[in-house]
């Protein structure tokens, strides 16, 4: 007998019932707080953040929480969340050039004014599962040293100066912004660095080791990687200056690439860029290496017809709540559709077996 | 949910939507790009029809959800839900109640009105996409209405398969200018793409808008010695015995015996109500 798929609504409610049930976990075990997540799961905290494209570590520990530590489900509540956030206006440009660094390293050069700073990296780590953090415990302090007073100058600032490196003028164009108006193509960089910026880490990630093994190959140097606080100031109209109203912790990386000129452009060397919020360095020098695969036009490069080189296929598939929520649809009933197919395979079957078999032998 | 604004997007937001459907309006089959925003449901799940609904509705208008011609799938009930909390507008089942109908796949089997719109829930809005897969060149093309691509595909489809092999999504020429996706619809609701209602298409993730106004003429492709033709299961609705309406194929036993029910749930339960009966109904009585 026929039983009618009824009461969505209450399987709904309850399958939510057990979601939350699901999230706590075990009531034996103390319940997470908001502040245990941000300060000790703080590397996801800072990729919520950034693919959220929302500074606020709060928020983004509560997603992760609601999440079940789904990063990718967290990003999508705090999207969710900031598009009805109301917007007062933009700040100025931030000058990474003022950066406080807790971290700051050159791949080129030995050394430089403000120094290598290694920070807190997990690079030169032995990756060997420390037992010692499964039983609970106090650590020993880290050793403190005089953080630097002066500026940190930009490295890539250097080369400039001995015009070897691919002039970046200044431009006081208002850039568009992708979460305003729709995406055309061609978008141009501003875009480009938006979308990679709040691009999916891994599918970025992706992108800039496939320019590293071949696919529109642009052999890049870390020319500098800096982490660190900056000020956001914005334009108050009432004040007619310029305030702070917060400090938000980036990641900027960028890179040097071997260029050796091309119809429109002598040999220099040219540059990637990445920013991206908090500490998220494998994110940002990702970010350069496609934002310099992007640029071939202007360079005036070949188009090799690397997946990395087409502004199209990059900025349209990098976004991954975009690309969950289109995969995981298919979940959704699709009765209708499936049905219509099924009703031509059987019609084309038929006919193609009246065409095989003549029809008095047919059964 | 009161600290949300009137079915949930800010009047800034529903003022720019508003403008891309009358923009699409006018431009009968046109995609009208739109900065879609970020719903709190999943990009892929109906996020294009909910911000074109939330644009349209009035605090007077009567709702009505649908997914697969049901009311009661998950994702109607979800969408459903969504309204009433944000919009608190009234919701129905009956299809001649609602003033505003949002579906996915389906056109209701009962003719609509002047005084309803119809917003449908878009996956790929471009019919060109699967032939040709950069929006540069498919708004080239459209531009141009350089379909031959389009034709030589369905040609294709006859000579390898004796047929035209899109059995859903099958595009048609809207006012004699734009080849259009009429969204997932079965090609059986293809000749109700003309109505008296307005219907508007919301591509939430593709970022477009589109719309056909009422009365417009909208053409399903073909040719003339293998023209279009509106299918469905031959059946009856084992439930309510209707001849006219679309039917899903419901699998009820191990031994893989089916039975056809109308996916237009709506529809099949006014019909049992006055009376029509199917083939097995009476065991339905429950």
């Amino acid at each position: 007998m026929y039983v009618a798929v009824k009461g969505g609504e209450k399987a709904i409610d309850n399958a939510h019932a057990w979601l939350a049930e699901e999230r706590r976990g075990s009531t034996d075990v103390a319940e997470l707080s908001i502040a245990q997540i941000r300060e000790q799961l703080s590397l996801a905290v800072n990729r919520v953040m950034a693919e959220g494209s929302l500074f606020d570590p709060d928020l983004a520990a509560l997603a992760i929480k609601q999440a079940r530590g789904d990063l990718i489900e967290a990003i999508f509540l705090i999207r969710a969340y900031r598009t009805t956030l109301p917007r007062f206006g933009s700040s100025n440009p931030v000058k990474t050039s003022e950066m406080t660094c807790d971290r700051r390293i050159s791949a080129t050069f030995k050394d430089a004014p403000g120094g290598q700073v290694l920070g807190p990296t997990f690079d030169y780590t032995h990756r060997l599962l420390d037992f010692k953090l499964a039983a609970e415990g106090e650590l020993p302090a880290a050793p403190k040293a005089h953080p630097r007073e002066e500026v940190t100058p930009h490295i890539t600032e250097f080369l400039q100066g001995e015009g070897i490196i691919q002039d970046e003028p200044p431009c006081d164009d208002i850039p568009g912004d992708l979460t305003r108006e729709p995406m055309e193509f061609p978008a141009g960089r501003p875009l480009r660095l938006q979308s990679l910026t709040r691009g999916d880490e891994g599918f970025v990630l992706g992108m800039a080791y496939s320019t590293q093994r071949g696919y529109a190959r642009n052999h890049a140097f870390v020319g500098e990687l800096r982490i660190g606080k900056v000020a956001v100031e914005m334009d108050i109209p009432e004040l007619g200056f310029a305030i702070e109203i917060g400090e938000v912790e980036l990641t900027e990386c960028e890179t040097v690439n071997q260029f050796k000129g091309s119809k429109t452009e002598p040999p220099q060397f040219t540059r990637g860029y990445g920013l991206v919020f908090g500490q998220s360095e494998r994110k940002s020098i990702a970010m350069a290496l496609v934002d310099r695969a992007l640029r071939w036009e202007e360079l005036g490069e070949d188009n090799l017809g690397a997946p990395a080189q087409d502004e199209e296929f990059v900025l349209s598939h990098a976004d991954n709540i975009q690309a969950t929520g289109f995969l995981e649809h298919i979940k959704l009933p699709h009765y209708v559709d499936f049905q219509s197919e099924l009703e031509l395979v059987r019609k084309l079957r038929r006919e193609a077996e009246e065409r095989i078999t003549p029809k008095e032998a047919a059964e | 949910m009161n600290e949300y604004n009137f079915a949930y997007l800010d009047e800034q937001t529903k003022r720019m939507i508003r403008r891309a459907i009358l923009k699409g309006l006018a431009v009968p089959g046109y995609q009208v790009p739109f900065a879609s925003r970020e719903m709190p449901m999943p990009y892929g799940w109906g996020t294009g029809g909910v911000q074109v609904s939330a644009a349209t509705l009035t605090p007077d208008d009567t709702f009505k959800v649908i997914d697969q011609g049901a009311d009661d799938t998950t994702n109607a009930v979800s969408i459903r839900k969504f309204f009433e909390n944000t919009a608190g507008v009234e919701t129905t089942e009956e299809t001649e109640k609602a003033t505003v109908i949002q579906t996915r796949h389906r056109i209701p089997e009962v003719k609509l009105r002047e005084d309803q719109i119809i917003v449908y829930q878009v996956p790929i809005p471009e019919p060109l996409r699967f032939l040709e897969p950069r929006e540069t060149e498919t708004r080239k093309m459209h531009s141009l209405e350089e379909y031959g691509l389009m034709h030589v595909k369905l040609y294709e489809d006859i000579s390898q398969h004796g047929a035209i092999s899109t059995a859903y999504a099958y595009p048609v020429k809207v006012s004699g200018r734009y080849v259009m996706d009429p969204s997932p619809i079965p090609k059986f609701d293809n000749p109700k793409l003309e109505m008296d209602a307005i219907q508007l298409f919301g591509a939430g993730r593709e970022q477009r808008i589109y719309a056909v106004p009422p009365h417009t003429q909208v053409v399903s492709l073909d040719f003339e010695d293998y023209p279009f033709e509106a299918t469905k299961a031959d059946h009856p609705c084992d439930l309510c015995g209707a001849e006219d309406s679309y039917l899903d194929e419901v699998i009820m036993d191990d031994a893989g015996n089916r039975m056809f029910v109308c996916s237009d749930t709506d529809y099949c339960r006014s019909r049992r109500a006055a009376g029509h009966l199917g083939r097995l109904a009476e065991e339905d009585a429950a």
